[in-house]
């Protein structure tokens, strides 16, 4: 692998995780349970897609000049890199809360790292990125307390939330060659690094929420190299470039 | 082309180029889209002004990477340009150095506070309510009608608030 091309990879995981996360975030849009959660969850929704356009645009630009708009409509489930926890359907509200904090967990200790990254351009969208991102943990760890140690249904709810999405935690801190060529270039830290950071972060949250982490380590993969997504991936994709689809090139 | 002249302006062939000091005070006058009250220049997105020939180089920072009003703020920074007849105007997005609240001008944040909005604070909260001045205010949700304010109260006065959140 050209180191192009792996730098165009690790760009493409950054992006796509923000870009099917956020499109996830969206779908609450006019459906949570309460107005300010609502609001919430579009401008986390929004604010992935920000970022998002900063990581595509920087990959279109290593992939010969495509833009983010062209990653992002135009391709097909098996060239999306992002990890199966952020394509998994919503499910409740509380599933909801617990797959983003899983994820904005991940998503703060990589951002902290990726500001000192060796790659000015990925050092810039880092920086900018983390500062949103650190709202988004605050929030996400404050919900998954205020429900887990909520009522019983709360904390039921909660607890199987946290028992189905666990086995998707793992592909964050996997590694292959991607990631060995981003650390020798210091653009990227290796994965596996920030798993003991991690389960000291979401350990202490989740503790205080009253809720028992599963004591698996069995982890699902297969969406950061695009090996194998899940089949909740490609109808995401129906919803998010049907317009691209059925008119190509439409712009307004 | 027929000179215009220009207040403070530079003669530049049989053009007068308008100062970048007359530039900024010219973009002090474009509001920002989403909070009226306060100028793009209060905000401290305008982060430089610079003539490159015949080309108005203007260099904008973007508050949050998915707001909405980035894109309209550029439009209107241009209209403003060329109702004061600079037509070769050049938007430059740049992300480094990261927006920040610290940019907020001192004007734009008693003016955020006049019109209800409590202007961000290091200590990550508001230090008192907007209308009636009260400290006694808490957090409804970190995140208000845009990504940049959340969403708080003052139980005294019971009326709802926004907070210009620090980043």
């Amino acid at each position: 692998m050209t180191s192009d091309e792996a730098f165009k990879q690790f760009l493409l995981r950054m992006g796509d995780n923000t870009l099917i996360l956020g499109h996830r975030v969206s779908e609450w849009c006019g459906h949570a349970p309460v107005l300010e959660e609502d609001i919430a969850l579009a401008n986390t929704a929004l604010d992935l897609i920000g970022q998002t356009q900063m990581w595509l645009a920087l990959a279109g630009e290593v992939d010969g000049g495509k833009s983010a708009d062209d990653l992002a409509y135009l391709r097909d489930a098996w060239d999306f890199r992002n990890v199966l926890l952020v394509e998994v359907p919503n499910g409740d509200f509380g599933r909801t809360i617990m797959r983003q904090f899983l994820f904005d967990a991940w998503h703060s200790i990589m951002l902290g790292r990726l500001i000192k990254s060796s790659d000015d351009r990925v050092a810039a969208i880092a920086a900018k990125a983390s500062k949103e991102v650190a709202y988004h943990l605050e929030r996400s760890s404050d919900t998954v307390v205020g429900l887990g140690d909520g009522t019983d249904e709360s904390h039921a709810r909660m607890q199987a939330a946290l028992d189905y999405l666990w086995p998707y935690v793992g592909e964050m801190f996997a590694c292959d060659a991607v990631d060995e060529q981003m650390a020798a270039a210091a653009i990227a830290p290796d994965p596996a690094d920030l798993r003991d950071e991690y389960d000291a972060l979401v350990g202490k949250v989740l503790t205080e929420a009253t809720l028992t982490i599963p004591d698996n380590r069995f982890a699902h993969k297969g969406g950061r190299d695009g090996r194998m997504h899940t089949e909740h991936l490609g109808h995401l994709l129906t919803q998010m470039q049907w317009l691209q689809r059925a008119y190509p090139g439409a712009s307004w | 082309m027929a000179a215009t002249r220009v207040p403070g302006g530079q003669l530049v062939g049989d053009m007068v180029r308008a100062s970048t000091d007359q530039i900024w005070s010219w973009l002090d006058a474009v509001p920002d889209p989403e909070i009226p009250v306060i100028s793009v220049v209060d905000l401290g997105i305008v982060r430089d002004v610079r003539w490159d020939a015949e080309t108005l180089k203007v260099t904008v920072t973007p508050t949050y990477s998915g707001c909405p009003a980035t894109s309209v703020i550029s439009m209107d920074i241009e209209t403003a340009l060329r109702d004061r007849g600079i037509d070769d105007v050049r938007i430059e997005t740049s992300i480094a150095p990261a927006w920040t609240t610290d940019w907020l001008s001192e004007k734009g944040r008693a003016r955020l506070e006049e019109f209800g909005i409590a202007p961000p604070q290091p200590a990550g909260g508001p230090d008192r309510c907007p209308h009636c001045g009260s400290g006694a205010v808490e957090k409804v949700s970190q995140f208000g009608s845009t990504p940049c304010k959340a969403h708080w109260r003052c139980t005294d006065c019971l009326e709802p608030f926004d907070y210009f959140k620090c980043i």
